[in-house]
């Protein structure tokens, strides 16, 4: 079998499958894929409970899944409940990270000085190895995210070497949001909870969770060899219904939303300029003044925020003065230091701080990759400390 | 190292050391004012020189060992190729650092990057550059420009505002581009005294003296953004389109590559989009506080 096709060109292949074409497979024979992709020379990432949150790590094997949990989200709140009676593993709706860390690392070694006796210098360039890692359970937001990372670190004139490498060794496992939270607003930006062909990042494989398993169905050409060799049988006519159902249901369960002025009202703003423009006209509301009243700065919206691409650099020499890395690692333009140039800080206040988070992510994205930097994950509104929710601000804004 | 991961797309990263820099010597080191040096370097490898090219108002992120990163503006000419001239004032850890360097010595520069002075749309064209505060040296790479080809520009007026009179760097150049013909160089200072000929009070002041010709007029900004304010509105009073008055705009950097973030202005990115602009790409973002 040849699974090297997620080596060539990012996703030339991937997501293309046509709705329908799914089979089921029980839900124990999800073992069974995980044990091919391992022997195919993938390490496995997926869905684990640790300390009170679900959150994407390696993964031995299917019994390590979450199965019987389930997420409460609200503004500024996470819980998660066990249900023994379940036998799903994907009921409930992402935590704080999933594929970011995977692809921009939180913090990485870029490049390397050495310097000799004589003072002269030499320049190493750090990599990382090209490892191939499977994630199990991406959601279709986080798909929509993936795709603006790429843009962003890989579509413009300077594309990053390391992101790259990351990237191309990615097999994805989706799955379609079976239980949004209270929090989610994915079906109103237009990237979730289904996890489509042709939007967002391409995938490999997607899953639709029931009762009794899974609709799969192959994205690409290696998904479909891994597909191909899965115990799966053609799917009924009533599995295809229960999963339309659900589908519709976890939509109907969202009930957040960004405002869409003007003209496009109504559509999801991902389709239409949604609110670029709005916010930067808006520079001077008095609302800023309101939100940074209970805005702590402490920077948890763009930490766990799947589309933030802020890094800083740091330099560190060695104590014999013979070596010195140069690092790069996840930054916040909730810092003073964000902004600095000698003397100044450029946003200086937490409501220029807010401000610039806010309209960057909602306003100026659309400017700089042709639409909005929310995928609707929700995750900002959830582990914000004071329950801050951007839909809720954006409104006030743009009423 | 030169050599960039060759599965990457062809763009022009690929003529850019994106990651590590490439070694340069130091030279010369001239010592301009009290706080303030230039650095003359070379590219140490052949095969970096021969894809070096720049514009001026173009800068270079300059990499001191074992301390960091900071970007500066390249201030000689582009023709000379082989020597790269950098204007550095002292203020924190870095530029501190460099200070100490002494010809002969190594550094990093990765770069060139971002959008420069508009010289090729400003061929035929009267050309002001205005600047404030301490040795603006983004100003110094046009005004050396067009100085060294005066038959392609226009009227030249150099504007130059200092706090003090004693701020007042490379007298002696400012007296030889003023006895170049078709050029004008005015000089204020809010603080004036007793060796000072010139104006007295802020660099808007001198616009008395400037002509101004809307139309034929292009305008180079530097300096404080306080300053630059006022001089907008005063070229803007005097009919001066905001597609002809370009600034060159500071932010926080790290990456230079449109990576990192931290130079975000509005939708641009001022190490790549920047860090000159025209003001009509910028005027609904310039002088608003905390953007
Ligand atoms: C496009 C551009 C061109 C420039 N050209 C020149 C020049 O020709 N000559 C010159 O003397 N200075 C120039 N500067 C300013 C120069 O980069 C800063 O003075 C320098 O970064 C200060 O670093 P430091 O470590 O000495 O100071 P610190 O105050 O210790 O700064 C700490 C860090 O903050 C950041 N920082 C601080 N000030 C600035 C700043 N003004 N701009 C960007 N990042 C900053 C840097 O990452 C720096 O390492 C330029 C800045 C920009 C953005
Ligand atoms: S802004 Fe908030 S809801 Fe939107 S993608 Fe980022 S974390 Fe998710
Ligand atoms: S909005 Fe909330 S999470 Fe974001 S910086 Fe402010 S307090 Fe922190
Ligand atoms: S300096 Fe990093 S994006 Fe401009």
């Amino acid at each position: 079998m040849n699974d090297d096709t997620t080596q060539g060109k990012r996703g030339e292949d991937k997501g293309a499958a046509e709705d329908g074409a799914a089979v089921f497979l029980e839900r124990d024979a999800l073992q069974t894929l995980l044990a091919l992709l391992q022997s195919g020379g993938y390490r496995l990432v997926g869905p684990q409970v640790r300390d009170g949150a679900i959150v994407y790590e390696t993964l031995g094997g299917a019994e390590q899944l979450p199965r019987g949990w389930h997420d409460e989200q609200a503004p500024g709140r996470y819980r998660l409940h066990y249900d023994p009676a379940s036998p799903r593993l994907f009921a409930w709706a992402n935590g704080p990270q999933a594929l970011k860390p995977l692809v921009f690392a939180p913090r990485e070694l870029l490049w390397e000085a050495h310097r000799d006796e004589t003072g002269n210098l030499r320049f190493q360039d750090c990599l990382p190895s090209g490892e191939r890692i499977a994630v199990i359970g991406v959601r279709a937001c986080d798909l929509a995210a993936l795709a603006l990372q790429d843009a962003h670190f890989l579509e413009g004139p300077f594309p990053d070497a390391a992101y790259h490498r990351r990237r191309t060794g990615l097999f994805l496992v989706a799955v379609d949001c079976s239980h949004p939270a209270e929090t989610c607003f994915c079906a109103a930006t237009g990237d979730g909870p289904r996890v489509e062909a042709g939007k967002g990042a391409a995938w490999d494989l997607r899953l639709q969770e029931l009762e009794a398993g899974f609709l799969v169905e192959a994205g690409s050409r290696a998904g479909a060899a891994y597909l191909a060799r899965l115990p799966a049988r053609a799917a009924t006519e009533a599995e295809r219904a229960a999963a339309l159902a659900q589908a519709q249901a976890a939509v109907a369960r969202q009930t957040r939303r960004l405002p869409a002025p003007g003209p496009s009202a109504g559509a999801p703003c991902h389709d239409a300029a949604g609110l670029a423009g709005a916010l930067t006209a808006r520079h001077d509301h008095p609302h800023w003044h309101d939100v940074a009243q209970r805005c702590l700065a402490c920077g948890n919206c763009t930490a766990v925020c799947p589309t933030c691409f802020c890094a800083g650099d740091e330099e560190v020499p060695d104590l014999a003065g013979t070596a010195s890395r140069h690092y790069r690692q996840w930054d916040s333009c909730f810092t003073a230091a964000h902004s600095y140039i000698h003397g100044i800080v450029i946003r200086a206040e937490t409501r220029h701080r807010y401000r610039q988070w806010l309209t960057h992510k909602l306003d100026t994205w659309h400017a700089q990759y042709g639409r909005s930097g929310c995928v609707g994950c929700g995750r900002c509104i959830t582990w914000c400390p004071a329950g801050i929710d951007l839909t809720a601000e954006a409104e006030a804004l743009v009423p | 190292m030169i050599d960039i991961d060759d599965s990457l797309p062809e763009t022009p990263s690929r003529r850019h050391p994106v990651r590590s820099p490439w070694l340069a010597e130091i030279v010369e080191r001239r010592e301009e004012a009290r706080d303030i040096f230039t650095l003359r370097l070379r590219l140490c490898r052949e095969a970096a020189r021969s894809r070096y090219r720049f514009q001026p108002g173009q800068f270079n992120m300059l990499y001191l060992f074992g301390v960091g990163e900071v970007p500066i503006s390249i201030v000689s000419d582009p023709e000379d190729e082989a020597l790269l001239d950098h204007t550095i004032r002292v203020v924190g850890r870095v530029t501190r650092g460099l200070a100490q360097l002494r010809a002969g010595d190594r550094l990093g520069i990765r770069g060139p990057f971002g959008r420069g002075w508009p010289v090729q749309a400003a061929e035929g064209r009267d050309v002001m550059v205005i600047t404030g505060g301490l040795g603006c040296a983004p100003s110094v790479s046009v005004i050396d420009y067009i100085a060294r080809r005066r038959e392609r520009f226009g009227h030249l007026t150099i504007m130059q505002g200092v706090k003090h009179h004693h701020d007042l760097l490379w007298r002696e150049r400012y007296e030889a581009w003023g006895r170049q013909p078709g050029t004008t160089v005015l000089l204020a200072a809010d603080q004036g005294g007793p060796v000072w000929p010139w104006h007295v009070g802020p660099v808007t002041g001198l616009f008395d003296q400037a002509p101004v010709s809307p139309g034929r007029t292009v305008a180079m900004l530097c300096g404080p953004e306080g300053m630059m304010q006022a001089v907008v509105r005063e070229l803007r009073a005097r009919g001066v389109a905001d597609r002809d008055i370009w600034l060159s705009m500071e932010r926080n950097m790290h990456c230079a590559v449109g990576l990192c973030g931290h130079c975000q202005f509005g939708p641009h990115f001022v190490c790549r989009n920047g860090p000159v602009f025209p003001l009509a790409e910028i005027a609904d973002l310039f002088g608003v506080r905390g953007i």
